[in-house]
């Protein structure tokens, strides 16, 4: 077990120029942005004299090397700066931001998963099946629809016509007391004290959400477990089992199932990174307040400490996601040495 | 009692207590068509709640309205279609009681019974901090404040308790009215203070997140890019105490969103909403739509001079008579503003503005001149458009394109990003052929030319230079309107700019605002969310 948490140990270090990278990058990248910051956040209205006003205050008069110096200073003390577009300082606007994407897209992928790997499996049973032209064709149809269209479209069916969905406003009604935050994402929070209506509230404004990016992110999960599972199960071990006699159930989960997870726990990890930064449109239709559309607006902004903010963050999501897929491989194949690389 | 829920209690503590005595909304239904609760959306974003703040942005001026005062304010008319606008030929006592003003300075009288939100006094030492304080930090609104010519913490002075004086710069009627714009708002100076650091004199950490006014509504809650609730400041002494207790203010993007929730009544007012649903909900059963044309604004399709064809002023008139302004009203603004073309004559009648110019579409008309100015074989240009406002200039550019090309110039759309669209159109007015949007929240057409028609100015995006308009403006911008002198000097301006046509004019835009068991809503020039008359139904 030391010879795990060593390793983990390792990967974290092995992170760490990683992260310098970025962080090099992502401030290069955002000076190299077309737009002046100074002009835009000087209105419309403003002359010459204000807008270097408003250079000087944000720092913007000095040497690049300058501003890197003290962007890299003020980073080590954990201060990620200040949002000019939302007026908070950036740390506090990832806070609030990133764990409501993160409520939402994990919700999502839950969901994703729970249909499509069965779907998956299903299909790798009897490829060619109808089974199996089923579930292409719905996993088709769901990654085919854009999500902003799948989203309007639930409104419009649950909200507008039916009025089975609470108003899409955002992650909870105003009518619950938001629960005191501990890890952000509202169904803990409010599972911790014990307050299920504020729970329910809070799923109940997730559901439409997660259920348009789980349509969306189902496709390349259910083909994966698709092709995964057609591969294995044609393989030696598998026909020796069932030769053996054992039972189909067995078979499929406790042999095929696990050694076809790897790819699909692999694609789980992309299909997790692209959808956090996907999320944008979804975000907008149900005025969801996640990370997605602050990044895009501080982008259009050329609010540099909130790109800067964002990209770091979902920089160090990543190395963690990362870290925790290999040790789940691990995990999984135990002929996958954590330490053997 | 014993085992409530957290929800539960605040519903029946609100019940008992009286709402006022919560924090902040927790426990009121969504369908909030009581009369006492408002829940409005708007699709843009709050990022301070101090309008002098560099970094400021449009939508958060409606926090200056709301919850500061101004020594003046303009008194409220009926628009034509019967909704409410605020009157520009008044102007009324807000923090101030009386005023007396003379060449050389004006001095206010406060009202004695002013309060802050805290219940401090305002004096004469508040407005002149607020006043120094808008005219120290810079950006937009030491800007706005020189409109006014008020330019300097010099001309400001506390006579004693309650009375304020402003030194003149220069007599000009833009200065009374400008004092009723949202930027010189009335800070409580003692609580900013307090909050003031060496490094921060004019505490705008702290009066970004923690206003201090003495504004109509409080702000009882803020969460940035989510949510804004205002409450009702009972004790309010510069008017009379709003009629709505509470207005809960979300931020939602998506304009479909918006209006699925005005349809279903789940929300009571929708702000700036989209032409194309205004125009589709306007016959609804239970909403109402307002619209309303803005002020001394016009949408307009500049050709620059410093791009050699359009130097030859045939070439630009060409252009004019080439715009398919019907199907651009049509398609682009679905019909909600004023037309701005057809225009009968030449010479203008009276000074109202903006009016017509006189052209429309006649393509044979458009091809003599261009004809006339030796480009008859054509020619090719680039149309610029930025992204920010694809909405509407978009299908201008492209109604535009198929007309100019009708003439045998090619256009080529050019899309600039929204954050270099300032950049490269008003500072380093580049852009040969691009569309344009000014709008004077000083509605004389004079305050308009002085931004958009002078060289150099930062409206005048088309390096527009006339000697007859640089002279005639600086004549008019600070003459009273009831100088004998005035009107014919505006009409000549208007007639010049008519026959020269450096900002070709396609339309006045309107704001769309949706209401629900609402009413009473107040068109300011500004152009922000004004709840202080808002009643429910």
């Amino acid at each position: 077990m030391s010879g795990r948490l060593k390793s983990i140990g390792l990967r974290v270090l092995q992170a760490v120029p990683v992260v310098i990278g970025v962080v090099v990058v992502s401030f290069v990248l955002t000076r190299a942005l077309p737009g002046d910051p100074a002009v835009y956040f000087a209105g419309a209205a403003a002359d010459e004299q204000s807008i270097q006003q408003i250079r000087e205050a944000l720092g913007l008069d000095k040497s690049l090397l300058q501003q890197f110096l003290i962007y890299v200073g003020d980073l080590l003390h954990g201060d990620f700066g200040q949002s000019i577009m939302t007026g908070q300082p950036v740390a506090d606007d990832l806070i609030r931001k990133l764990p409501a994407s993160l409520e939402l897209t994990l919700l999502a992928l839950c969901m994703s998963c729970g249909l499509a790997v069965p779907l998956g499996i299903m299909a790798a049973r009897n490829p060619g099946s109808l089974q199996d032209h089923l579930c292409r064709m719905v996993v088709t149809a769901g990654v085919s629809l854009p999500t902003f269209f799948t989203g309007v479209l639930l409104i419009y069916v649950f909200y507008y016509l039916l009025g089975w969905a609470p108003s899409p406003l955002g992650r909870l009604d105003f009518i619950y007391i938001e629960p005191d935050t501990v890890t952000g994402f509202y169904l803990i929070d409010s599972a911790i004290i014990g307050d299920w209506e504020v729970f329910f509230g809070a799923l109940k404004q997730l559901a439409l959400p997660a259920i348009t990016l789980a349509l969306f992110t189902m496709a390349p999960i259910a083909r994966m477990t698709r092709a995964a599972m057609l591969s294995v199960l044609s393989s030696d071990f598998i026909r020796t089992a069932r030769a053996a006699g054992l039972t189909e159930r067995k078979v499929l989960y406790g042999y095929a199932l696990r050694n076809a997870l790897l790819p699909v726990v692999t694609t789980l990890g992309m299909v997790f990174s692209f959808t956090l930064g996907a999320n944008v449109l979804v975000e907008k239709v149900f005025a969801w307040p996640g990370i997605g559309s602050y990044a895009v607006e501080a982008l259009v902004a050329s609010d540099y400490a909130a790109v800067q903010g964002f990209v770091l963050s979902m920089a160090l999501l990543f190395v963690a996601l990362n870290l925790i897929i290999d040790i789940s491989y691990s995990l999984i194949d135990p002929r996958i040495g954590f330490e053997a690389r | 009692m014993t085992n409530q829920t957290r929800r539960g209690f605040l519903l029946s503590g609100g019940a008992v207590l009286g709402a006022s005595a919560l924090p902040f909304l927790k426990a009121l239904p969504a369908q909030a068509a009581s009369g006492d609760v408002i829940v409005a959306v708007m699709g843009q974003t709050i990022n301070s709640l101090d309008l002098h703040r560099s970094g400021t942005n449009r939508p958060s001026y409606q926090v200056a309205v709301n919850v500061y005062d101004r020594l003046v304010s303009f008194g409220t008319k009926e628009t034509p279609d019967g909704g409410l606008s605020y009157d520009y030929s008044v102007i009324e006592p807000e923090v101030a009681e009386s005023w007396e003003i003379t060449d050389t300075e004006m001095i206010f009288k406060l009202k004695p019974e002013g309060k802050f939100q805290d219940g401090s006094p305002i004096t004469a030492a508040d407005v002149k901090w607020s006043f120094d304080r808008a005219v120290s930090l810079g950006g937009f609104p030491a800007v706005q404040m020189k409109a006014g010519s008020l330019e300097s913490p010099d001309q400001f002075v506390a006579v004693d308790d309650l009375t304020f004086k402003i030194k003149m710069l220069r007599p000009s009627k833009l200065t009374l009215p400008d004092l009723a714009v949202p930027v010189p708002m009335i800070i409580n100076s003692k609580v900013a203070l307090a909050n003031a650091t060496d490094d921060d004199p004019w505490a705008t950490e702290y009066l970004h997140t923690t206003p201090a006014g003495s504004g109509a509504f409080k702000v009882a809650q803020w969460k940035p890019g989510e949510q804004l609730v205002y409450e009702r400041n009972e004790g309010y002494t510069s008017g009379p105490v709003p009629a709505i207790k509470r207005v809960v203010l979300r931020e939602v993007p998506s304009p479909a969103t918006r209006r699925a929730l005005l349809e279903r009544g789940d929300v009571n007012l929708s702000f700036n909403m989209p032409n194309k649903d205004a125009k589709e909900l306007s016959d609804m059963d239970g909403v109402t739509i307002q619209t309303t044309p803005i002020e001394n604004a016009i949408y307009c399709l500049n050709p620059n001079l410093s791009f050699e064809p359009f130097k030859d002023k045939r070439v630009r008139q060409a252009i004019a008579w080439s715009v398919p302004y019907q199907e651009v009203f049509e398609t682009a603004a679905y019909g909600r503003g004023k037309p701005m073309w057809g225009g009968e004559s030449t010479t203008p009648s009276d000074i109202a503005w903006p009016q017509p110019f006189p052209y429309s579409t006649d393509l044979d008309k458009a091809k003599a001149l261009l004809e006339e100015a030796g480009y008859g074989a054509g020619f090719e240009v680039p149309l610029s458009i930025s992204l920010g406002q694809a909405d509407w200039m978009e299908p201008v550019a492209l109604l535009v394109q198929e007309n100019l090309a009708k003439i045998g110039i090619t256009a080529v759309i050019d899309k600039v990003p929204g954050a270099n669209w300032r950049t490269a159109s008003l500072v380093e007015k580049r852009l040969p052929l691009h569309l344009e949007t000014f709008g004077g929240w000083l509605n004389y057409p004079c305050y308009y030319f002085f931004w958009a028609y002078l060289e150099g100015h930062l409206f005048n995006s088309s390096n527009y230079r006339n000697e007859e308009i640089e002279t005639l403006t600086a004549e008019t911008l600070h003459m009273p309107v009831d100088d004998p002198e005035y009107a014919p000097k505006i009409k000549r301006m208007i007639e010049i700019a008519w026959d020269e046509v450096p900002r070709i004019a396609l339309w006045q835009p309107a704001l769309n605002v949706g209401m629900h068991d609402v009413k009473d809503f107040e068109y300011w020039f500004h152009r922000q969310l004004d709840i202080r008359n808002l009643k429910g139904v």
